[in-house]
């Protein structure tokens, strides 16, 4: 056997040592574990479930905005169709006003001309009716002072006179 | 800036451990010449010798009563090697911090002469000695930084100091076991010292002896220090969380907090679950206390305190362990262990019994691993140090020396490096499994 003046002593259990361990492990735990370990654990889950959070609320707000875009799109696709119709229809519009103007336009116009053409007509009747009486009292003026002298104012002469004059067109 | 801090780090480190070297050989010019003295003599005719020459011894003084002296040339042995390396290992009332030893606070317990308070300045021991008290106090001598007490009651007690004229180691047989017994030699007489009570039950040749240690020695001081410097870095850290509030991590705290996540994440989450919160202080506190100390422990020239290889820390750590597991356990474990459900009978009378042990052996692993890993550890290092002051024998071969210097320190370096590694490996296998105990302790049942 070897001899050795310095025992393994490390494999002996002190009393003195288990003692001091005892109170400064219990110690240590207590302390730091109250102050330190359980504050620090704290802080970690709090931070921990929020930036959880922030990242579900990242990807929520992520998906709202992918929500709103697509609405945004619909809506403006849905404007540009409306606006397109609107325009489509001002077209219409301005076209039938043009054409119900043109038709009033042309109505009038036919109405205007007709009422001048009857009342042209009539002044032309008018005028030759004038004319015929005229021409018939002057041809009847004149046939009497020929007829003065031949003929007299029987009635035969004078129908005989007035179908002369109807006989006469003036054309 | 950083890089040249952690450089010149790495440099001092490097300086350290080159000093170191020089460290035993120091000691080997004044205090292992005891040892070697001894070591070389047939025991058995040494005590003989010594038995014999009694009476001479108390008319004379003893020859082989000294203190270290070196004669030049001795030869350094593997038992020198072992010597040293059990000593550096060993818990100790100084502290030594390079080649300085600073007294301690020594606080004695003999139910014969009841309380002794005083520090152990009083020994006389050398500032840069090996921890050898020049004189008894008290009752009580420093035989290589350890205290011991003279159980002789013809020793002079009418005054407290009483000065030696050596210590000598012999051994031998108490109750049918082989023993190193110290004696202090006054000049006149020698008288036998007993070692401190150690609770182990006789086991490992301990046992209650005359007088208790609650000193305040080396390892007590090391826990204190490691203690405070924890508070401080750990309320500090617990701090900036508070003050930086809502804001990223930072520094001391980002650094801390990345170990911390490490065992949350690793031990106390997979193994305890949704309960983690309420056990995750204990298991933070098993592993920031054994990784302080074994990284304490690590620093070479600044005492080498070999806390965590320790049979006594270990076992308070495993008994923490053991009670809280135990005092945890819910109705689902006590009825794994008492009565397996759906085991038969007659298997239950041995599962019983293995389950049962289990409870023990499962912190007595724990308490032998953390031990055996850490003293391993501090023991190699020694060990390849002193392989220098071997093949030099004793700085009479220069070659030798030089040689064995190179490739010591070489060997020296990697093993350093490993036993950073082992720090936290050691400190995250104490964690885990002690998680993992807890966790079977507290699972809730499955209905399979």
């Amino acid at each position: 056997m070897i001899f050795l003046a310095i025992d393994f002593s490390v494999i002996k259990p002190d009393f003195g040592l288990i003692f001091w361990t005892t109170i400064i492990f219990g110690l240590f735990w207590l302390l730091i574990g109250k102050y330190a370990f359980g504050p620090i654990a704290n802080a970690l889950k709090v931070r921990e479930d929020e930036i959880q959070g922030s990242l579900d609320e990242a990807k929520k707000a992520r998906e709202e905005m992918a929500n709103l875009n697509a609405e945004n799109e619909k809506i403006l696709a849905e404007t540009r169709e409306e606006r397109s119709k609107i325009l489509k229809e001002a077209k219409d519009t301005k076209e039938s006003i043009i054409n119900e103007a043109k038709e009033t336009a042309r109505a009038e116009a036919q109405k205007i001309a007709n009422s001048a053409k009857m009342e042209i007509e009539a002044e032309k009747k008018a005028a030759i009716a004038d004319i015929k009486s005229q021409v018939g009292t002057m041809a009847l003026d004149i046939a009497e002072k020929v007829i003065k002298k031949e003929l007299n104012g029987s009635p035969e002469h004078e129908s005989l006179v007035a179908r002369f004059v109807d006989d006469i067109k003036l054309n | 800036m950083k890089k040249h801090i952690l450089l010149s780090l790495f440099a001092l480190l490097l300086s350290f451990s080159m000093n170191a070297q020089s460290h035993p050989k120091d000691k080997h010019d004044h205090d292992h010449s005891e040892h070697a003295d001894h070591d070389h003599g047939d025991h058995s005719h040494d005590n003989h010798k010594h038995d014999g020459k009694a009476h001479d011894d108390h008319a004379h003084g003893d020859h082989g009563c000294h203190f270290h002296h070196h004669p030049e040339g001795q030869e350094y042995t593997p038992k020198d090697v072992a010597n040293t390396a059990f000593h550096h290992i060993s818990d100790a009332n100084v502290y030594s911090i390079g080649p300085w030893q600073i007294p301690l606070p020594c606080i004695l317990y003999a139910p014969e002469t009841g309380w002794d308070v005083f520090l152990s300045s009083k020994f006389k021991f050398k500032s840069t000695g090996h921890g050898d008290g020049y004189s008894a106090y008290k009752g009580y001598i420093l035989d290589a930084g350890t205290v011991k007490r003279i159980t002789d009651p013809s020793f002079p007690r009418d005054v407290d100091e009483v000065p030696l004229q050596g210590i000598i180691h012999k051994t031998e047989m108490v109750d049918g076991k082989e023993k190193t017994v110290a004696y202090a030699c006054t000049g006149e007489a020698m008288y036998r010292t007993d070692p401190k009570s150690i609770a182990d039950a006789g086991i490992f040749g301990g046992g209650i002896s005359s007088f208790y240690d609650f000193s305040i020695t080396k390892n007590v001081t090391s826990m204190i220090i490691v203690f405070f410097g924890m508070l401080w870095l750990f309320l500090r850290v617990a701090k900036s969380y508070v003050t930086r509030n809502g804001m990223a991590p930072k520094g001391l705290q980002s650094f801390i907090e990345s170990i911390f996540v490490f065992i949350q994440d690793e031990v106390a989450k997979p193994f305890l679950g949704h309960k983690y919160l309420k056990y995750q202080p204990f298991l933070m506190a098993i592993f920031f206390f054994v990784l302080g100390l074994n990284l304490w422990g690590q620093i070479p020239f600044f005492g080498g305190a070999n806390v965590t290889g320790n049979i006594g820390v270990t076992m308070v750590l495993a008994i923490f362990a053991f009670l809280v597991v135990n005092l945890s356990g819910n109705k689902h474990y006590w009825e794994h262990i008492i009565a397996m459900p759906g085991v038969p009978k007659w298997v239950l009378t041995i599962l019983t019994p293995v389950e049962f042990l289990g409870i023990f052996i499962k912190p007595l692993t724990l308490m032998l691993r953390l031990f055996a890993n850490i003293t391993a550890g501090h023991m190699v290092i020694i060990v390849f140090v002193s392989l220098i002051f071997m093949f030099s024998k004793g700085g009479t071969s220069m070659a030798g020396g030089l040689g064995t210097a190179v490739g010591s320190t070489l060997l020296t370096i990697f093993m350093m490096a490993i036993e950073l590694l082992v720090a936290f490996i050691q400190a995250f296998v104490f964690t885990i499994l002690t998680a993992s105990y807890l966790g079977a302790a507290v699972e809730e049942p499955h209905h399979h």
